[in-house]
């Protein structure tokens, strides 16, 4: 059989012998960003088509949880930065090509957007609530009185925030496993998967929890037609992909993907979706946690199993 | 003008002489290497051949790097020269999942670091340190552009190769085979 056998006298930390340059931090902001970019998209879609005395968790409570999510996203991406004191930098130039100084640009328009969605509805939500301020509660009913402008950005920015965390991969060549467009719209699927299941998490509302049964089930089978597609494309490709979609067709990632990302984290939860939608009494939050936790089991094993793929030369 | 560097690695033996010079011109931190020697053994037994290679950073021409940098902190320098501004560097290390040769690594002091072709010797008009020491003479710099430069010359006579062009990076660093 011919062989090559390649021996580097390279050791560089966090290079050799494999990539290692992006631990927890990277999936879990990814994973966060995601999950705030699905509950976002939803409270402002919804808010848009008047569903805002319908749907209040969907509208109201559950965008609480989104600047939480994407501040703890933004500490962990400075977490990550090796230059730590120079992470204004990414906000002293607009570079199109890079998806990650659009992603940055994106955090610092939805962020603030989703607190001041908060804000608004403080009042509505805590009837007790005072502010204290004159200047606050002035704030306060300005932004009330521009809720329709803020949902609208929001609703494009959520979008954008969704889809990046997948493109922020598939702009790295080098790493075969990343380098598939698909990646924006599984991640983007992804997210909305796990916001509408954070909706059905935390709401008692027939008509809502109704809703995102089915609204799931339909982003997991567009979920699961992306993955299948993802791999068809990767065995019709180039030697490198083709053995990128090994890592999971066998090799050291196919328990991991299969096991948790696919059967726990979509399978199971859309028949338990399914069984509940067509009357059985099952727990909710099971599928729901379930979907969450698929979530984060996805960003996690596409994070590290990309940076094992590689050219070999 | 256009800086390339061609490696014959029929003359090159493989004493990494390149590797210690890169280290010490360039303060290279413990532990670490802007370019290194691999030995590439294939074939079948006992036919097998052996190509050993210095390499370093290909300065790509379309180099993902780059363009992926979200700073700007990664540019062209003249020549084509491919540089990190550690003052703009935020250590994301989006240049370095994007290098297809793994060339970069993370400099102690937080920013990313890289082979540089020795720019603050090629400034003065001399060669990068690692030709400069090379005991066989098998690595040559030069300004491609120039049809009299030894670079081109070498190119022009030999058989020569680039390492990954399927990844579309337009690298240049030539090996002669």
């Amino acid at each position: 059989m011919k062989e090559e056998l390649i021996i580097s006298g390279r050791m560089n930390p966090k290079i050799d012998p494999e990539l290692a340059i992006w631990h927890w931090e990277i999936p879990f902001y990814l994973f966060v960003g995601g999950l705030a970019a699905g509950i976002l998209f939803f409270a402002s879609f919804y808010y848009l088509r008047g569903k805002e005395n319908e749907m209040p968790n969907t509208i109201k409570w559950a965008p609480i949880l989104a600047p939480i999510l994407l501040v703890a996203g933004l500490g962990a991406l400075f977490l990550d930065l090796n230059h730590k004191l120079y992470f204004w930098q990414l906000y002293t130039i607009i570079k199109l090509q890079s998806p990650m100084s659009w992603g940055a640009w994106t955090l610092l328009v939805i962020t603030p957007l989703s607190m001041l969605w908060c804000f608004s509805y403080l009042g509505e939500l805590f009837p007790k609530w005072n502010w204290k301020s004159q200047m606050l509660s002035k704030l306060e009913n300005y932004v009330i009185k521009k809720r329709r402008i803020i949902a609208w950005v929001m609703v494009f920015f959520s979008v954008i925030l969704g889809i990046y965390t997948g493109i922020l991969l598939s702009a790295f060549n080098a790493r075969p496993l990343w380098n598939t467009s698909i990646l924006g719209p599984l991640f983007l699927t992804s997210g909305l998967s796990a916001g509408a299941a954070f909706i059905l998490l935390i709401s008692k509302n027939k008509y809502e929890k109704q809703l995102f049964r089915k609204i799931d089930l339909i982003i997991i089978a567009v979920e699961l037609f992306f993955i299948i597609h993802m791999f068809m494309g990767f065995l019709a490709s180039t030697q490198v992909q083709i053995e990128a979609a090994q890592l999971f067709l066998g090799g050291d990632f196919t328990l991991p993907f299969w096991v948790f990302v696919v059967f726990l984290g979509m399978i199971v939860p859309a028949l338990l979706e399914y069984l509940e939608m067509k009357g059985q009494k099952i727990p909710s939050y099971i599928p729901a946690v379930l979907v969450i936790f698929g979530s984060l089991m996805l960003r996690f094993i596409i994070v590290n199993a990309g940076q094992v793929s590689r050219y070999l030369y | 003008m256009r800086y390339a560097m061609a490696i014959d690695t029929r003359k090159c033996v493989g004493c990494s002489d390149c590797v210690v010079a890169c280290q010490i011109e360039n303060k290279v931190p413990e532990g670490f290497c802007r370019d290194w020697v691999v030995e590439a053994t294939s074939g079948t037994y006992p036919k097998l051949e052996l190509e050993i290679r210095s390499e370093r950073c290909n300065q790509c021409g379309n180099a993902p790097c780059v363009r992926c940098c979200p700073t700007g902190s990664s540019h062209y320098a003249e020549g084509g020269i491919v540089l990190v501004d550690p003052d703009k560097c935020i250590g994301c290390g989006a240049c370095i999942a994007s290098c297809p040769y793994d060339a970069r690594y993370v400099h102690p002091e937080g920013y990313v670091d890289k082979c540089t072709f020795c720019i603050q010797r090629v400034r003065k008009g001399q060669q990068p340190a690692c030709v400069e020491v090379c005991p066989t003479k098998c690595m040559y710099f030069g300004d491609l552009d120039d049809p009299n430069s030894e670079v081109a010359i070498k190119l022009k006579e030999r058989k020569h190769k680039t390492l990954i062009p399927e990844a579309g990076t337009d690298p240049h660093l030539y090996f002669l085979i």
